[in-house]
């Protein structure tokens, strides 16, 4: 397909040049994993390559890495990111900036700095970076988390950090050795990622401030609504209440940061009907990442994660993150093709023979079904003529919803326990019916009880 | 309607399951709560399915489709899920976005505590429940 991709940055790898704010990311690589890297079945151990055809290609985090972490600094990050698109010769022009957008008939016109572009579908993706803040009195006179001074400008300060994600825990985690005072406060209990089992809650690295807090070490942490926020003198006064007891409490503090999350800047998108969701109000997407309101247009890269699935036992996408939504991205091109263009995807034959075998390889290796749990699939179809035709990796939603009328989609789910365990979705005549098999503790699901549930479930559909 | 609210402690203090809370109530159940799109047409829920989850209306309307039928309509400040929550069972309808519709949800797994911890909200959810029970007796009747 013909395409341009311009980018307001100089370079490649923009955002990390600026956060997060304490230098390492929180998305992980092992350079030394049970797979070669390279190969598929390692990318489930590399949060931070992008993907590509090529082996040369692959897994370029872990050339870059310098072996201190196994969580990239920003520099590493950056570098990753710049060398795929070197290696890729990937075409893009830097330094243009969308202002933008009308129709026209039937493209799209997308005004930038650097002129025009017509385009019959667009993809935006333009990250979830943009500080965003809630309505509060006061708060419009404290920074955001993105201008945070240097850590040791806070040394003897009482700091008072509005918001318990990643960010606030971050930033306090920082200030550990230099502030006087820490207070972490938002309406709702904090949550963990390993009370919560997925990247939805406060990372285990951001964790030392609770620790602090539950063994009453000075910072503290609040389950409290913030009223409003006064400046007095050189000092502000932080109202907050409680929601159990509805009492008062008031903080004096000498510095107030609103670490209240990001948007994605949008920019006139919601005047041409594209609706948005959420406090942080990203745009509502369909299963394949096209605006939920205006067809047409469709996004790319962390706004994924405002397209959310299923959700099955509330566990969230990791779409938010590279090794989420690179796996999308290539759904998202193959959907466009098809869709936009009429390129239909290759649809392999599968032997039938090797059908079962297949499916519980892809259950204990395929990463897109590790890191996008009850959100990608692995899809095979019954064919008249061919037999059985391998779809590829496709959103669950769409096949379970719009799915074809005879086929399997194979994907990994997670109970509210914490077992981790394949779940075959078989559609017959368009009636899907869900099979759950057992989680193994290895999770390694070429047992021959797995075998025997899959051949079960596939008994008059594909064998 | 396009856009997020806002606010979304305003949306919720103006339904009347969170007509009893204080606003640092209301705030810190909006914070527990996450906000869902629908497109028209798209499923919600999906019988037979196990993993379901607790469903406020903000806006729109949702249809109930149960044996290809719709057989009930639903509304701002009306709310689904519970039942297959709380059995423990998986949906035994369909619910399918009428309209556009803009929902607030609350995973299973979270619902006894959320019921728990907000027993005015929880004693307005049985009222309704009551509702519900005492007109499908009466159409049963």
């Amino acid at each position: 397909m013909k395409h341009a991709v311009i980018s307001a940055d100089e370079s490649a790898g923009g955002m990390f040049r600026r956060w997060p704010f304490f230098q390492r990311l929180l998305s992980w690589t092992k350079p030394y994993a049970p797979f070669e890297r390279g190969s598929r079945e390692y990318e489930r151990y590399d949060w931070n390559s992008l993907l590509a055809d090529d082996r040369p290609q692959r897994a370029v985090m872990t050339e870059i890495m310098d072996g201190t972490s196994y969580y990239p600094s920003r520099p590493e990050m950056e570098r990753n990111l710049a060398t795929f698109a070197e290696r890729t010769g990937l075409s893009v022009r830097f330094g243009c900036r969308w202002t933008a957008t009308r129709r026209d008939g039937d493209r799209w016109v997308l005004e930038t700095s650097d002129g025009e572009y017509r385009c019959q579908v667009p993809i935006f993706a333009v990250g979830v970076a943009e500080p965003w803040r809630p309505q509060m009195p006061g708060i419009e006179d404290v920074p955001h988390y993105a201008a945070t001074r240097p850590a040791e400008s806070y040394a003897g300060k009482r700091v008072f950090i509005i918001g318990k994600e990643n960010s606030g825990f971050e930033l306090a985690t920082g200030f550990l050795q230099w502030a006087k005072q820490i207070v972490l406060a938002s309406p709702s209990p904090a949550k963990l990622s390993i009370n919560t089992r997925s990247l939805v809650g406060v990372r285990a690295r951001y964790v030392q401030p609770y620790e602090d807090h539950v063994l009453a070490g000075g910072v503290i942490v609040l389950d409290a609504s913030i009223e409003r926020i006064e400046r007095s003198g050189n000092a502000f006064l932080v109202h907050t209440r409680k929601a159990e007891s509805a009492a008062e409490l008031v903080f004096e503090v000498d510095d107030v940061i609103a670490a209240t999350g990001f948007t994605s800047p949008i920019r006139d998108l919601p005047n041409l009907g594209v609706a948005t969701v959420g406090r942080n109000k990203l745009p509502a997407q369909t299963p394949f990442w096209e605006s939920a309101s205006v067809p047409g247009v469709y996004f790319g890269g962390t706004i994924h994660q405002a397209s959310p699935g299923l959700r099955k036992h509330g566990m969230p996408s990791n779409s938010g993150g590279v090794n989420g939504h690179r796996y999308n991205g290539r759904i998202l091109a193959r959907e466009i093709a098809r869709k936009h263009f009429g390129i239909e995807p290759d649809r392999p034959v599968l032997p039938r023979a090797e059908a079962v075998s297949y499916l519980l390889h892809e259950f204990t290796n395929a990463p897109e079904l590790w890191h996008q749990k009850s959100y990608l699939a692995r899809v095979l179809i019954r064919d008249e003529k061919r037999g059985i035709l391998n779809d590829g990796i496709l959103p669950l939603q769409s096949f379970l919803d719009a799915g074809p009328a005879d086929a399997v989609a194979a994907t990994l789910e997670e109970n509210p326990a914490g077992d981790i365990y394949p779940v075959l979705y078989t559609r017959r005549g368009g009636v899907s019916t869900e099979h759950d098999l057992p989680p193994h503790p290895l999770h390694d699901f070429r047992t021959r009880d797995h075998e025997k549930q899959v051949v079960d479930a596939l008994q008059g559909l594909l064998l | 309607m396009r856009s997020a609210p806002d606010d979304i402690s305003d949306t919720l203090a103006g339904l009347a399951i969170f007509a009893d809370l204080s606003r640092p109530e209301v705030e810190r159940v909006a914070h527990t709560l996450e906000e869902r799109y629908f497109a028209q047409d798209e499923r919600v829920l999906r019988e037979g399915l196990s993993g379901s989850a607790f469903y406020i209306i903000l806006e729109g309307e949702a249809a109930v489709i149960a044996g290809g039928k719709r057989v009930n309509t639903l509304g701002r400040g009306e709310f689904f899920g519970e039942i297959s929550v709380l059995l423990g069972e998986a949906p035994v309808a369909d619910i399918v976005a009428a309209r556009p519709l803009r929902c607030l949800v609350l995973p299973g797994e979270l619902l006894k505590d959320f019921l728990q911890s907000n027993p005015r909200v929880c004693y307005r959810i049985l009222v309704a429940e009551a509702r519900k029970l005492a007109n499908a007796t009466r159409r049963g009747g």
